[in-house]
């Protein structure tokens, strides 16, 4: 059975197909990139996945489970993570208090718990504060738990994005331009930070624009273009695959990636 | 000083201030009043607050529920000759209905559109309560509502009693606001507020926890209402107008919205103001509008939230003075070390 099996997925956006017919699956504890132009329906491709958009049609089976119309948080709970081109953390707070929340998924605390202070309320305070703490570490910002979100890097906001999205206990993880707007050094560390949550045995699924890093990362690579799947392989694969150099790779983006 | 006036101390201060108020104005009914008055309405914005403030979004029907919860205290005691604390319960009960209700629909909404549908949700409110005769007693309102019924020798007869009675309200109210907004729902309600979109992917349910934030947050109005109607002891349909909506407003926003103590701040500071302005009646909106356009420009958070920024940056210049003065006093150190190796 497929990790997750795609089938036929198509969004249309009233005259425009942003995702065109496209059948794919993500391996298990791999790294799968997806690559293509801008506006070729990468994010919308994370969308439908994740659920903010149903499908026009086709499907899409999680773990044997049709989740083709399961809601946002119901992914959630099932193991999908995401994180957003733009990262939508909360900039005023403090970077723990921003990871802390991504746990509440796993716990059972209500209104009447948060009211009495019960047991359970203060066991999974504790447990969310905890994982927090320990996803914080996993991606290296321990020294920078207490400090306010506005105040640190955006390689750091990056990281806690994916903290975030890793306290949430998932199974597998869709990131979204991780590396856009960060510098080559960093950008290296945060491949490395990939490497290390694929290995933990989390799937990784990633959309990139920089070549450089997405050829040195990815087990497998997709590529889209005006919404269809127009190649699907290994980097070597995609490297040498004429129809990507023609249609999207050119000639300045292959000297970049040689 | 700092230090002396925040967290528990603070608390405890502001509380055994409060205890202690009336012992000073025992034969002053007036001021006895206005500040039970103004205790009920923080209640009430306390409630907005925990909506609009934490979960995000700004409901402008909440004098609308208050009048809900006074109507419904002044019906069931007057015409249904109910018991006032059983009226109360279920002045809590009818408004949490009604709020649940709407609050299905307007949680459909978003941003300012959810405010704009709150606002028409208010004043249709206002309306029926302006128009049901029967039951409302139209612009007439209602009159002669009971004082609270004793329990067993406490007796509410007196502006002394009706104070203390009413701080226990706000006590608990402000108890259990303060817990919520620490827990893990809080934080739940605060990363909706920050964005509904990554909320969800965090597998937060929105429209479950907005609604039942909604619910709570009309509770807190329906039962200022009740209070309200008890301690007037006559009520008209003005008590959910366009005016009380702009006050319900002003205290939020000019007293720190998202803070816990905004609410305190801002009512209490516009409830005496209006006593000192009284004069001025039909001109008191020239004075508040400017202030809520000052403060939205310049202090989004409100006064709560300016005294905490005010206060970090000054504690924050002092520990950097500490840090330079043991930096310089370290490298004394290790230059007297240097000199000696
Ligand atoms: N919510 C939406 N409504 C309408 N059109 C959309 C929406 N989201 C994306 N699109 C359109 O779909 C196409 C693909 O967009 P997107 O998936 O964001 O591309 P990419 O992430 O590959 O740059 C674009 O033409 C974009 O304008
Ligand atoms: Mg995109």
């Amino acid at each position: 059975m497929a990790f997750i099996k795609i089938e036929g997925l198509t969004k249309q956006f009233g005259g425009l197909t942003a995702v065109n017919d496209v059948d794919f699956e993500i391996e298990k504890g791999k790294i799968t990139a997806i690559i293509g132009p801008n506006g070729a329906g990468k994010s919308t491709f994370f969308n439908l996945i994740s659920g903010f958009h149903r499908p026009t049609s086709g499907s899409i089976i999680f773990e044997g489970i049709d989740i083709t119309k399961t809601p946002v948080h119901i992914g959630a709970k099932l193991g999908i993570a995401r994180t957003f081109q733009t990262t939508h953390l909360f900039e005023q707070s403090s970077v723990i208090d921003n990871v802390i929340v991504g746990h509440r998924l796993r716990t059972k605390s209500n209104l009447f718990d948060a009211v009495f202070r019960t047991r359970r309320e203060k066991q999974e305070e504790q447990e969310a504060y905890d994982r927090a703490i320990e996803a914080l570490d996993f991606v290296g910002l321990l020294d920078l738990v207490n400090r306010q979100v506005a105040a640190i890097s955006q390689e750091s906001k990056k990281r806690v994005a994916i903290a975030l999205a890793l306290a949430t206990d998932p199974k597998v993880m869709f990131l979204d331009e991780p590396a856009a707007g960060i510098n080559p050094d960093e950008t290296d560390n945060l491949a490395e930070l990939m490497k290390k949550i694929a290995q933990s045995g989390i799937t990784v699924c990633t959309i990139e624009h920089k070549m450089q890093m997405i050829m040195g990362l990815a087990d497998t690579i997709m590529v889209l273009n005006h919404g269809a799947k127009i190649a699907e392989g290994t980097p070597e694969e995609i490297k040498n695959n004429p129809i990507v150099i023609e249609a999207y790779l050119g000639g300045d983006a292959l000297a970049e990636v040689n | 000083m700092g230090k002396l006036l925040t967290g528990r101390n603070g608390i405890l201060f502001m509380l055994g201030l409060s205890i202690l108020f009336p012992l000073f104005f025992l034969d002053n009914r007036y001021v006895l009043y206005v500040m039970t008055t103004s205790f009920i309405f923080i209640i009430a914005i306390y409630g907005m607050n925990l909506l609009a403030g934490y979960t995000g979004q700004l409901s402008l029907a909440h004098a609308g529920f208050f009048a809900i919860g006074a109507y419904s205290v002044g019906i069931l005691t007057t015409k249904a000759g109910m018991n006032f604390w059983l009226a109360l319960v279920l002045a809590v009960i009818i408004t949490c209905v009604i709020g649940f209700a709407l609050g299905i629909i307007a949680l459909r909404t978003r941003e300012h559109f959810f405010a704009i549908y709150t606002l028409i949700v208010g004043y249709l409110i206002y309306l029926l309560i302006d128009k049901w005769d029967g039951l409302t007693g139209g612009v007439r309102g209602l009159i002669g509502i009971p004082i609270p019924n004793s329990i067993g020798p406490i007796e509410f007869n007196s502006a002394v009693s009706m104070y203390y009675l009413v701080l226990l309200f706000l006590v608990l109210s402000i108890f259990i606001g303060v817990r919520i907004v620490r827990s893990l729902t809080g934080r739940t309600y605060i990363a909706i507020r920050n964005s509904e979109e990554l909320a969800q992917t965090l597998g937060i349910n929105t429209r479950t926890n907005k609604l039942v934030s909604f619910v709570v947050s009309v509770a807190y109005a329906g039962l200022a209402g009740g209070l309200y109607a008890s301690l007037t002891r006559f009520i008209g349909p003005e008590i959910a107008g366009i005016e009380m909506v702009f006050n319900f407003l002003v205290y939020l926003i000019v007293g720190g919205i998202g803070t816990l103590t905004g609410p305190i701040v801002g009512t209490m500071l516009f409830i005496w103001l209006t006593q000192f302005l009284q004069s001025f009646q039909e001109y008191r909106m020239l004075i508040f509008g400017p202030i809520l356009v000052v403060i939205v420009i310049f202090y989004p958070t409100g006064l709560a939230g300016a005294f905490y920024s005010l206060k970090h940056k000054w504690l924050g210049n002092k520990e950097q003075k500490k840090e330079k003065i043991s930096e310089i006093e370290s490298m004394k150190k290790t230059s007297i070390q240097s000199r000696e190796v």
